[in-house]
Formats: structure tokens, C-alpha cells, sequence
């Protein structure tokens, strides 16, 4: 069973962004890259099943600048086999994204497609559903549990009030939801290995896709502020600020 | 012009979320029709009827639709699509999982958690877990996108639209839901609660957490929230998650009882009316975005707001 993993170049996550003063976007110049977290618990999930024997390869695939070799490559480091990058300059959005994979979809055969449910830059959450859509294959999405067994696969999926266990018939696309496992930290001889794994480069072109964006961004903006209020000194005049300033008990 | 909502509903009730949403629909300027897929749905479809500024409310009643799949929702969505020029869901669980799918399959970009209207074809989205917000505009010939129901209201009742049914696309067979497991609550829903009680690491167990959160959460009768720190420490179930990749929440109230303020919490509930904080750590972030803070040992000042407002 082959699983394919795409993996995606964020800004990190630790990284407070800052919108630039023409309002064309956030400042990315010079701030630290990693893979979206979402991505990396698809990784280290895809891993797992194949050092449990159900998965047998684990490729990487990431759509974007040259520098997402980096971003594969540290998917190769938690235990991915082979990389694919689909190398392109332009803004690609969920839906050309969603259309790169499927190419690759086509040519690779993988039995799944584990994505990240989200990617923590543009706060999208569709491409792993598009790319089901396109496949016509299921899709199980915010996954906090996966078992795979013999064509099919038992997902359980975190829904608004709980949980749901959803059965669906593999190929399938699963996303990953915060608590579908804790990603290991890549050891330095594991960082070498990755750095002999083969990778691959093809463009959008080569896949017969078309890329362009189908969204313009016209201006971003700093969200409205919140400013601090007061400090009360005890539970009394909380109280009496709620009932008689606020007014909201 | 018609726009399409896709209705969120248990078959037998509509859930709160579909009411913002009509809300967002009214403002693209065209009649609102609001789709309900289910199985035994009329209860649903008749509450949709009675909402203020819905035309027409479709119903496809199957049994396929019962746990409404998002493989054959989406299957039937598109393919009563025609005629729309925006098709909406709520930015839940249920509308995040459905809405990609259907504008794959339309071949058109889908345009998520929109918080603001500014024409038929230009929407404002956070972006970067709300630290920046993005004005974006599209050139598809239909628009898809979900709609954060905190950013509009509820539409009101007193609208008497039509009911009609539409035909049921054919069960692709491809998913089947074996089982949900539902927290059981005599308490608000978070996502529609007035007032939220939220704790985090402060608490320090899950124990704490329920002895002097419930006693606050009953005296206000207020929805219980948790931060993501208080959920993977196992003091909750992930569905108490407040914060951007949990549930974005936005009450008259918001009380954080030992929370100390993570961006990821904050983009959560940032937008609630007032927002009291009480932490131990006068430094602590929380104080930033709050209206009201109270420093002080949560174990003796939360028992006695309790009582306070009891």
C-alpha cells in the first residue's frame, strides 16, 4: 500500500506575522520556514502505518517554490521514502493544488492520501477534500483515529459536539486533526538519511495542469484591535463592573 | 440571481449556524433558498420555511441523507446547482467538509470563513489565524464559500417560504458512519452560548476543572470552553476547544479561568463582547484582550464569583 503525503512550506508557527505597511500581504522576508503542523502529523501518521507493515511507501509530495525541498526533505527525516516537488513560482491556491495532486494521483496509484486538515498561512482546510472530489473518492476529514485494513478504512473523525466513526472504501483521502498523534522529532542520522532519499522535480506544465488563481487578494489588513480594560482588585467589583458597566449578567 | 444555503440540521431541528449564514446570504443582494439533504428532514425544512428573507426551501428527503455524507451531499448540491450564483454553508465541521467538495466538482475556488460582505464578489477572511485579514475577490461564475457565523447574526423568524422537494442523487456508497459519539449536555452549545466559562492549564487537572468551573458555569448558565492546553492535557474532550483550530466562539461573556492567552486561543474568542480574565500571572497574555482582569489564585476567587452571582 502506497500513501502519499502532501506537505506544505509555512511560515512557522511560532512566527508572529506582521501585515506590511502597503497592505499587498504579510511580511515573509527573512522569517522562518517549516512544514504546516498539520502537514507533519500526516507525515509521522503515514510513517507509522508503514512501520506497523500496513503501508509499504511513503511519498512526500510538496507544490510550491524550489525551497519546499526542504519541506520534503523534512518529511524524508520523520520517515518518508520519496519526494515529489512540483515546482512553480506562482500563487497557488487549494483548487490548483487540489488539481497538481491529482495528476500525481494518477500517475502514482496510492491506496490513500493522508493530508493536513488546514494549512496555518491561508486557513484554507479544502484541498484534501478537492482532491477527493476530483478522484470521486471519499474523504474523511479531521481524523483523531485511522485503521486501514484490506480495501477499506475506519476513520474517526472529530465533529462539531463529539466524535463520529465514518467507514469508507480505500482509495480515500484522510485530513488530520490536531490529535491524530504527536510527530517525532527527526534525529540527526535520520536528517543525513533524508538527504540521500531521492527527489523528484516536475512543473505544472508537465502535469497538464492549470494553475492559475482564481481568487485575487486586494488588500490585507491588521485585524481590530482589543485593548487591554482594567484591572479589578477583587471578586466584588468584578461583579458589580459586570452587572451595572457591562451589563451582561 | 439566487444564491443556495446548505443547511446544518440534526433532521429534526436546524442547527443555530444556519441562521448567520441566511444572514451572510441576504447580504449578497439575490433570493435565498436553503437546501436541506436529509433523511425523515421535515422538521428542519419547516423551521428554514418560517426564517425571515428565505424564497424557497428544497428538500431532498433519503435515506442516504440521513447522516448527510459529504460525498453525496456534495453529489447533490451540484447537481441542483444550476441557476445559483453563490452557494453557502456554515464554517463548522459539517460545512468545512462539504463546501471544497462541491466546488471542486463546480470547478470553481472556494472561498473560506468569510466575516464580511463587501460586494457580490468580494469577501473579507482571516487569514494567519486571524492576525491579518484578507480582502479577496473572485472571477468564478459561482462562488463557494462558508461563512463564520460568529461575524453575522441570526436571521429572525417570520418568513412563510415555500417548501419543495427536489430529487435525491443517486448513494454513491462510498462512506457509511458507524457510530457518533455526542457530549451529552444539559448546558448551552458552545458555538450559539450567551456566556462561556473557559479554563486552561491553570486548573491543573481535570478534576479541578469540574469541581470550580460547573458550580460558575451553572450559577451564570454558561457553556463550558476549555484551551487547547486544558484539551490535550486530557482535562476535556476536544470538542470544549476554544481557539482557531478548535471552535470560534464569540458570547456576550467570556470568563478564562487559568488561561494564559496563546495567539491560537485568543483568535478564537477575540471577538466576544466582554472578556474577563482571571490568571495568577499578572503578566500573562490573557490581560491584553481583556475588558475585565482579576489577578488573583483562581481555587479561592472562582468559588466565590460563583456564589457572587449565584
Amino acid at each position: 500500500m502506497k500513501i502519499l503525503v502532501p506537505v506544505k512550506r509555512v511560515v512557522d508557527y511560532n512566527v508572529k506575522v506582521r501585515v506590511k505597511a502597503d497592505g499587498t500581504g504579510v511580511d515573509i522576508a527573512n522569517v522562518k520556514m517549516s512544514m504546516n503542523p498539520f502537514d507533519e502529523i500526516a507525515v509521522e501518521e503515514a510513517v507509522r502505518l508503514k512501520e506497523a507493515g500496513v503501508a509499504t511507501e511513503v511519498v512526500a509530495v510538496s507544490c510550491g517554490v524550489a525551497a519546499c525541498q526542504e519541506t520534503i526533505r523534512a518529511a524524508m527525516a520523520i520517515g518518508a521514502d520519496r519526494g515529489i516537488l512540483v515546482e512553480s513560482d506562482a500563487d497557488l491556491q487549494p483548487l490548483a493544488v487540489a488539481k497538481l495532486l491529482k495528476a500525481l494521483c494518477d500517475k502514482e496509484q496510492p491506496t490513500v492520501v493522508i493530508c493536513g486538515k488546514q494549512a496555518i498561512d491561508d486557513d484554507s482546510n479544502q484541498t484534501g477534500q478537492m482532491l477527493a472530489a476530483l478522484m470521486g473518492w471519499p474523504q474523511a476529514t479531521f481524523a483523531s483515529k485511522v485503521a486501514l485494513s484490506d480495501g477499506v478504512a475506519n476513520v474517526t473523525r472529530e465533529i462539531d459536539g463529539g466524535l463520529e466513526t465514518l467507514e469508507m472504501k480505500l482509495p480515500a483521502v484522510i485530513t488530520t486533526d490536531l490529535r491524530l498523534n504527536e510527530p517525532r522529532y527527526a534525529t540527526l542520522p535520520n536528517i543525513m538519511k533524508a538527504k540521500k532519499k531521492p527527489l523528484e522535480t516536475v512543473k505544472p506544465a508537465d502535469l497538464g495542469v492549470d494553475v492559475a488563481p482564481r481568487l485575487t487578494t486586494l488588500k490585507v489588513a491588521e485585524p481590530p484591535k482589543r485593548s487591554a480594560g482594567v484591572r479589578v482588585a477583587d471578586v466584588a467589583q468584578l461583579v458589580d463592573k459586570l452587572k451595572n458597566e457591562a451589563k451582561v449578567i | 440571481m439566487a444564491i443556495l444555503v446548505i443547511a446544518e440540521h440534526d433532521n429534526a431541528s436546524l442547527k443555530a449556524a444556519t441562521l448567520n449564514t441566511i444572514s451572510a446570504a441576504a447580504k449578497l443582494g439575490g433570493e435565498v433558498h436553503v437546501l436541506v439533504a436529509g433523511a425523515n428532514c421535515g422538521g428542519a425544512a419547516e423551521q428554514a420555511a418560517k426564517l425571515a428573507g428565505v424564497a424557497k426551501v428544497r428538500v431532498a428527503d433519503a435515506a442516504h441523507y440521513e447522516s448527510q455524507t459529504a460525498e453525496n451531499v456534495a453529489a447533490l448540491v451540484v447537481a441542483n446547482a444550476a441557476g445559483y450564483t453563490h452557494i453557502l454553508a456554515p464554517s463548522t465541521a459539517n460545512g468545512k467538509n462539504v463546501a471544497p467538495r462541491v466546488a471542486a466538482l463546480l470547478d470553481v475556488a472556494q472561498i473560506s470563513d468569510i466575516v464580511a460582505v463587501e460586494s457580490a464578489d468580494t469577501f473579507v477572511r482571516p487569514i494567519y489565524a486571524g492576525n491579518a485579514m484578507a480582502t479577496v475577490k473572485s472571477s468564478d461564475a459561482v462562488k463557494v464559500m462558508t461563512v463564520r457565523t460568529t461575524a453575522f447574526e441570526a436571521a429572525g423568524q417570520g418568513g412563510s417560504a415555500a417548501v419543495e422537494a427536489v430529487a435525491a442523487a443517486a448513494d454513491l456508497g462510498l462512506t457509511s458512519v458507524k457510530g457518533r459519539e455526542l457530549t451529552k449536555s444539559a448546558r448551552p452549545e458552545l458555538g450559539a452560548a450567551k456566556i462561556i466559562v473557559s479554563g486552561g492549564r491553570g486548573l491543573g487537572n481535570s478534576e479541578n476543572y469540574h469541581k470550580l468551573l460547573e458550580p460558575l458555569a451553572d450559577a451564570l448558565g454558561a457553556a463550558l470552553g476549555a484551551s487547547r492546553a486544558a484539551v490535550d492535557a486530557g482535562y476535556v474532550p476536544n470538542d470544549y476547544q476554544v481557539g482557531q483550530t478548535g471552535k470560534i466562539v464569540a458570547p456576550q461573556l467570556y470568563i478564562a479561568v487559568g488561561i494564559s492567552g496563546a495567539i491560537q486561543h485568543l483568535a478564537g474568542m477575540k471577538d466576544s463582547k466582554v472578556i474577563v480574565a482571571i490568571n495568577k500571572d499578572p503578566e500573562a497574555p490573557i490581560f491584553q484582550v481583556a475588558d475585565y482582569g482579576l489577578v488573583g489564585d483562581l481555587f479561592e476567587v472562582v468559588p466565590e464569583l460563583a456564589k457572587a452571582v449565584g
